[in-house]
């Protein structure tokens, strides 16, 4: 078998072609590699290729090559615990993480219905700190910083000067002269730079890479809240607030915020404590979930996956965020933002589901235009669902499109967005 | 099938296929994946079979496998002709992770050349390659 369309993945962002799809017809290009499907992972990242087991000769041979050079991939604090739970790990944006424990569905279904325990501590973390530290996130950021209270949290989009999306990120206020906005993994260290740069502007402003001082954990799911608030010390922070509390005996700054779409926490802890934080919770009854879990479960409630949904090809208003998007602050590219939210956009991204069996994948084209940029089966809804730009003109709820999935066909209906809501 | 197995009667191709030779008729033959090829994919979610009467060419791809995560081409073992496809799959695709050796085969074929079967491993050589 030769693996077609990478997964599409909640933290993923390198451009599909440096997949590599296999050739169909190109025999030496089949390293089959199965375990490639689980490359595309989260939010901004993509993974490389890893000889796992490949089945031919060459393979084996490209492994030795592999095993010879130096280890190139980085491990998590929670590397042996992912091990012991039986996962399959892969290679993504540099990071050996783990897709999946024992299903996709199955870890999928857990967030939805009780709760599930992401490590996402490849996500990065840079601290702006100082007089003028919400004067330069005013300017990087996309939303009105000011308007994050101590304690509070905000999503947002980090523009080049054409709009051009470089990252979407969480900012979290952890005083009143200090920050913490975590990046995707795959777009950290460009991310950092871009801060830096812009920083020298800001004299009374500092900002500081932080991703070897934190682990990430994210609880999600209805039950998180009470698993997370049985090992606590004091009341967690509310939806989108933000702050100190002990847990299983140590400081861990916790954050009302996630990606599936439930309720949760999630956790920034110092990466020694991160392994006892994790089993304790695990043996509270969150279960480990994987990166192909926290795709489609992003998926579900319609999160925008950067590298997917987001680009430096696309500015905010074409992907649906301009409620993130404040050009009065004059953020670094507010007035190609303001010039596409006055003009209109020409497309946009839409919702869809298939209308009858089979899965969009990334990259499919539609007829009259646009292209699929996340595609999967609903593990909730059971049906191909996904996210695609379109010519605005055919974005309407309800629109037929024609979706050319690998050489065939499918009706699909674009339709409201989230696909699924949290139970009331 | 949560343990790894690969039946000594089977051949296998390094695509991660296997082809079953009817022992009373060496021109037919039951193809399907393999037990590491459907724990790599993850729960199989969709399956498409191709149409009955279709040709398979050795090495080519002739159908398509789905998981959650990923969509698989499924390359052929052996040359011949589609004479019978699994019917119930469409509707119970997971059948391919349950039982990849029964409920889950994917077609029949009439093979137009039962020699190529000489280039397929047996279970011991596609173990290996697989360590």
């Amino acid at each position: 078998m030769t693996l077609l369309t990478p997964m599409d993945c909640p933290l993923c962002s390198a451009p599909p072609e440096l997949f590599g799809r296999p050739g169909r017809s190109d025999p030496k290009a089949t390293v089959p590699n199965l375990l490639r499907a689980a490359s595309r992972c989260q939010r901004g990242v993509k993974l490389a290729p890893r000889s796992l087991a490949a089945g031919s000769r060459r393979a084996r041979a490209s492994l030795r090559a592999v095993n010879s050079a130096p280890p190139v991939l980085r491990r998590t604090p929670l590397y042996g615990e992912h091990v012991e739970a039986g996962a399959k790990l892969v290679d993504f944006a540099g990071w050996e993480m783990p897709v999946q424990y024992t299903s996709v569905r199955d870890e999928h279904m857990a967030v939805r219905e009780a709760a599930g325990i992401f490590d996402v501590s490849h996500m990065g973390e840079i601290e702006t700190s100082g007089p003028q530290a919400a004067e330069l996130l005013q300017r990087l950021l996309s939303n009105d910083v000011s308007a994050i209270p101590p304690g509070g949290a905000q999503y947002s989009v980090l523009c080049r000067e054409d709009g051009g999306v470089l990252d979407d990120l969480f900012t979290y206020r952890l005083e009143v002269d200090r920050y913490l906005t975590v990046t995707n993994a795959a777009n950290h260290v460009a991310d950092f730079a871009w801060f830096e740069s812009v920083a020298a502007d800001f004299p009374q402003a500092r900002v500081s890479d932080r991703i070897d001082e934190w682990a990430m954990l994210a609880v999600q799911g209805p039950l998180a809240r009470e698993i997370v608030q049985a090992g606590a010390d004091g009341p967690l922070p509310e939806r989108m607030g933000t702050g100190l509390t002990r847990i299983s005996g140590e400081e861990v700054l916790v954050c009302g915020t996630g990606y599936t779409g439930e309720d949760g926490v999630e956790l920034l802890c110092s990466p020694e404590h991160a392994p006892r934080l994790w089993s304790q919770l695990v043996r509270r009854g969150a279960r480990p979930a994987g990166l192909g879990a926290r795709d489609t479960l992003r998926l579900e409630v319609c999160f925008h996956l950067y590298g997917n949904e987001l680009t430096v090809e696309r500015g905010p208003i074409e992907a649906g965020l301009g409620w993130c998007c404040k050009e009065q602050t004059g953020f670094i590219g507010a007035d190609a933002v303001r010039a596409v939210r006055e003009a209109g956009p020409a497309e946009k991204l839409i919702a869809f589901e298939i209308d009858g069996p089979g899965i969009a994948r990334q990259g499919n084209a539609i007829e009259g235009g646009g292209e699929v940029t996340s595609g999967t089966l609903s593990p909730c809804l059971d049906r191909g669902i996904g996210m695609a730009y379109v010519p605005t003109e055919r974005a309407a709820i309800g629109t037929g499109l024609e979706i050319d999935v690998r050489g065939r066909t499918r009706q699909a209906s674009v339709v409201e967005k989230p696909f699924v809501k949290k139970r009331a | 099938m949560a343990q790894a197995s690969y039946p000594e009667d089977l051949l296998y191709h390094a695509e991660h296929d296997w082809a079953r030779i009817d022992p009373d008729d060496p021109a037919q033959a039951t193809l399907g994946i393999t037990w590491y090829a459907q724990d790599s994919l993850g729960e199989v979610v969709f399956f498409d079979p191709p149409v009955l009467g279709a040709t398979l060419t050795k090495d080519a791809p002739y159908a398509e496998v789905e998981s959650v995560k990923a969509v698989s081409d499924v390359i052929a073992p052996l040359s011949g002709e589609i004479v019978a496809v699994n019917e119930a799959l469409p509707g119970n695709p997971v059948a391919i992770n349950e039982d990849p050796y029964g409920e889950g085969w994917l077609v029949k074929v009439r093979l137009s050349d039962p020699s190529e079967r000489e280039a397929l491993m047996d279970a011991a050589s596609y173990q290996a390659s697989l360590a």
